[in-house]
């Protein structure tokens, strides 16, 4: 790859730098200099040879940061395949055993790595030069200003050409020219980073000119407007994120919990059984169809709702039917089962977390603002958990089955006499919460760890989102949901995790002695059940 | 005292008195180790933290059996008069501690340099045992003030029980909370100037016996009072108790109350026989744990409670050494067999033997 590169940048030298600079070419002066003595001497020849950089100079200096370049008292070698080349004619060297490693220190990687940055800024790929830009950005470095005055003049792309123009007068802000100075200052407010902020406020420190520093001011709290919008988007987005996930936690049991009255504690249990049947069906992908790797995700999804459906359906024909309308005993019944099946997971999987990976299309994300990244996992959970919540809404609302649950709900006696198999519906009412149990363990196995304790986690927040939106109420759930979400993490923002976890549960146990019944209450006949 | 126990009653009560109080420390101190009669120590400090587990047992009794209100935030009292035990062990440490400081160990690592304002009194064992039962007994109060005043029960009521427990345990878990964080208190080295010796913990075993036995008899006059009596009608009608002119608040926020001091002396007589406190006690899953040791035994009997304490627990530290994988298994089985076919617990089991398995089914049936 380096050396296909190498050529292309090349020609790109030939072409825009080849008659503009004086092609000075490496002489094995320079080529000692660069290798050998103190790393500030390096830099300095480094910064030297970059203005007018051919082929040679290039391999040398990418051969020096991949650490293959040796030397001796009187030669420089270049390494490839064990062999020593001379790195200004080429030739092939005898490497003597004397040679020594050239060593690197942090600071010359960096100035390596921004070196070889600025020679991609030459590259004829946009996407090369966008990507060496982005490096460049982090240290303004005021030794390598011609270079990027050289680039910006050959760019043609706006963006590449704009981030090139921050970089400019980020390094002309610390020049002695007082009007350089004072533009670059003015034109910096465009930026929204906080690496631009930071060195503002360097530069803040330092400035001595009145008018300057008023541009710098002026440049900084523009900035900060944006940063502070990047943020406050950021903890919303988060909360957003967090409250998907709850909600997709207490979906099942708004129906569980919600709607037949079963308190089940094994809930968080049956999102784990979700999360490892997500884990076996990658591993099943990746053993038998690796091509296929990407789209293992959607596979899982029915699996892990079947897997956490039929357990679901099992615990209710065998332990939960046999408890209806003793709310406690179903309590700690399912207790029991929930401590049960984690100890099932220790026995099959092992006590430590299993690895889930992300598919591709689910990492990475995107970015909004500077300072604010959306990461597509978190993104599609949102979405996801939307999907999730509106096929439940419409199965409650629309098909035959959700008007059979809502009519046992109401009147068990009633339906039961209408010709309803009221304890089919039961079973099968039981198997979609612990379904849509599974769904939440399956995008929970995307964004954390997956493991035996995993439920445990969620079923105290799963089971205050359900008493705080109110029992028997889908919309309740979905408000209680994001809106602990986002109160969550806004308080974790201001007094950390833990204190904000505990204000929560605070509110919580406030907001029930205030309403009882939770935000929606139930009103009329059903309100007495 | 009306404890309604009849002769059969009181001579258990004497025999049991008469077992902690010298059959054990007789085994165990007086007995040569060689001998088949001989009760190790390892025996004995079992012995003493299973009765500290009875007390609480019979604790969530008072409150679920005769009232029916279940918490599962029990161990959340247990262990305030455990963390209110243990900050007196900890000054009673004094300079012995690894840092050879005036102040515990980990307020050294903390690099704290005086004691936070609830360690005030903690060097006074008079004031301490004092706020072992007030704290819990507050906190108690004010919490089911608040619950059963806005007729917070049921399920509703455990649930925020366990909400409270946890955010307890998530507080004491930071170590600015001056509880020592997620290791605790431990390395206890003397009560009232005594040297935690082997002696000391038998009589710390004796002593939770009698405390028990206290509490059993105290429970015996609580719920064969006509205080008692209007507990369990609330228990089984409470809006018609309602309706006669009783006032369930009150009566309902009192057995609360009660109920969580005696969990809280339990976890104070617990901490210096075990050695050790941590945020793990306050965890959901320790709280629904002593339910089941009273839903084992049976509820709405005193007795068994203390069987089920002893049952469960003397059945975990066997498991837990013998097949320590099973032991989850197990435990989950006997949540869900004793809610199934056990509703009365073993001392229903016990009492009608006839005829069980037959009933159990009719009633499943119906």
């Amino acid at each position: 790859m380096p050396l296909t590169f190498l050529s292309r940048c090349l020609a790109w030298l030939l072409l825009s730098l080849g008659c503009a600079a004086p092609a000075l070419g490496l002489t094995p002066q320079q080529a000692r200099a660069l290798a050998t003595g103190e790393a500030e001497s390096r830099i300095a020849v480094l910064n030297q040879v970059l203005t007018g950089a051919d082929e040679k100079t290039v391999a040398l200096i990418q051969a020096l940061s991949d650490d293959a370049v040796k030397f001796t008292e009187t030669a420089v070698f270049v390494m490839r395949d064990g062999k020593g080349y001379d790195p200004v004619s080429g030739g092939e060297l005898p490497v003597p055993d004397t040679a020594e490693d050239v060593i690197n220190n942090n600071q010359m990687r960096g100035e390596l790595d921004t070196a070889l940055a600025s020679i991609k800024l030459f590259s004829s790929d946009a996407k090369v030069r966008a990507e060496a830009a982005k490096t460049l950005k982090g240290e303004p470095d005021e030794a390598k200003l011609p270079l990027i005055e050289k680039a910006i003049d050959a760019e043609t792309v706006p963006a590449i050409r704009s981030a090139l123009e921050q970089i400019r007068f980020a390094m002309l802000l610390g020049s002695a020219d007082k009007a350089k100075r004072l533009q670059a200052a003015t034109a910096l407010g465009a930026s929204g980073t906080p690496a631009t902020k930071t060195l503002l406020l360097e530069r803040q420190s330092l400035e001595t000119e009145p008018d300057v520093r008023a541009a710098l001011a002026v440049s900084l709290r523009a900035i900060e407007g944006r940063l502070a919008w990047g943020e406050r988007l950021g903890v919303i987005f988060t909360g957003v994120s967090l409250g998907s996930i709850l909600l997709l936690v207490a979906l099942g049991l708004a129906i569980t919990y919600g709607l037949m009255g079963v308190i089940n504690m094994a809930h968080g249990e049956l999102m784990m059984i979700g999360a490892y049947a997500t884990y076996v069906v990658q591993n099943l992908f990746r053993t038998y169809a690796p091509g296929a790797f990407e789209a293992y995700v959607l596979v899982a999804i029915p699996v892990s709702f079947m897997a956490a459906a039929l357990v679901g359906a099992g615990l209710e024909r065998s332990v939960i039917r046999w408890l209806y309308g003793r709310p406690l005993e179903t309590l700690l019944a399912t207790w029991g089962i929930s401590l049960m099946l984690q100890q099932a997971a220790r026995s099959i999987f092992g006590a430590q977390n299993v690895p889930v990976e992300n598919p591709t299309w689910l990492s990475g994300g995107v970015d909004v603002m500077s300072n604010l990244t959306l990461p597509f996992n978190r993104v599609a959970i949102v979405v996801f958990a939307l999907l999730v919540l509106l096929a439940v809404a419409a199965l409650i609302a629309r098909t035959r089955l959700g008007l059979f649950v809502r009519g046992v709900t109401q009147n068990r006696r009633m339906a039961a006499c209408l010709g309803i198999n009221t304890a089919r519906i039961d079973t099968y009412a039981f198997a979609l919460g612990s379904g849509i149990a599974g769904l939440a363990g399956c995008a929970l196995s995307q964004v954390g760890n997956v493991g035996p304790d995993l439920g445990q986690s969620y079923i105290v927040d799963a089971f205050m989102v359900v008493v705080l939106g109110g029992v028997g109420q889908l919309a309740g759930t979905v408000y209680a949901a994001l809106g602990l979400g986002v109160l969550n993490k806004l308080l974790e923002g201001w007094q950390g995790a833990v204190l904000a976890k505990i204000m929560v549960l605070v509110f919580i146990v406030i907001f029930i002695q205030k309403r009882p019944q939770g935000i929606f209450a139930l009103k009329g006949r059903s309100a007495d059940a | 005292m009306k404890t309604g126990l009849g002769a059969p009653g009181w001579s258990g009560v004497l025999a049991a008195t008469i077992a902690v109080t010298a059959v054990v420390p007789l085994l165990n101190l007086a007995v040569p180790e060689t001998s088949a009669l001989h009760l190790s120590d390892f025996y004995v400090s079992l012995l003493g933290k299973i009765l500290c587990y009875a007390i609480c047992a019979l604790a969530i009794d008072l409150i679920w059996g005769y009232t029916g209100i279940l918490s599962l935030g029990h161990g959340l009292f247990f262990a305030l008069g455990g963390y209110g035990m243990g900050m007196y062990l900890m000054r009673q440490i004094g300079r012995d501690g690894q840092y050879k400081a005036d102040m515990p160990d980990f307020m050294v690592f903390l690099n704290w340099k005086e004691f936070p304002w609830h360690w005030a009194v903690s060097d006074s064992f008079v004031a301490q045992m004092l706020l072992v039962v007030l704290v819990p007994g507050l906190i108690a109060f004010v919490f089911g003030y608040f619950a059963f005043r806005s007729r917070i029960k049921g399920v509703y009521f455990s649930i925020i029980t366990q909400a409270l427990t946890f955010a307890a345990m998530l507080l004491f878990f930071r170590n600015e909370t001056g509880f020592g964080g997620n290791n605790g208190f431990t390395d206890f080295k003397r009560i009232l100037d005594i040297p935690i010796t082997h002696q000391l913990r038998v009589l710390l075993c004796v002593i939770s016996g009698l405390t028990l036995i206290g509490f059993f008899l105290m429970a015996r006059a609580i719920v064969n009072s006509k205080y008692g009596r209007v507990l369990q009608a609330i228990r089984d009608a409470e809006t018609r108790v309602m309706f006669t002119g009783y006032d369930p608040v009150a009566y309902k926020l009192s057995i609360w109350t009660l109920s969580a001091v005696m969990c809280a002396v339990a976890g104070a007589l617990y901490v210096p026989q075990v050695g050790i406190i941590n945020p793990g006690e306050m965890s959901p899953a320790a709280s629904i744990e002593m339910a089941i040791w009273a839903a084992v035994g049976g509820r709405a009997t005193l007795i068994g409670p203390i069987v089920g304490a002893f049952f469960v627990n003397g059945a975990k530290s066997w498991f837990t050494v013998a097949f320590p994988e099973f032991w989850l298994y197990f435990l989950g089985a006997l949540f869900i067999a004793v809610t199934l076919f056990l509703p009365n617990g073993l001392i229903g089991l016990l009492r009608r033997p006839a005829g069980l398995i037959g009933r159990v089914w009719r009633k499943e049936r119906s």
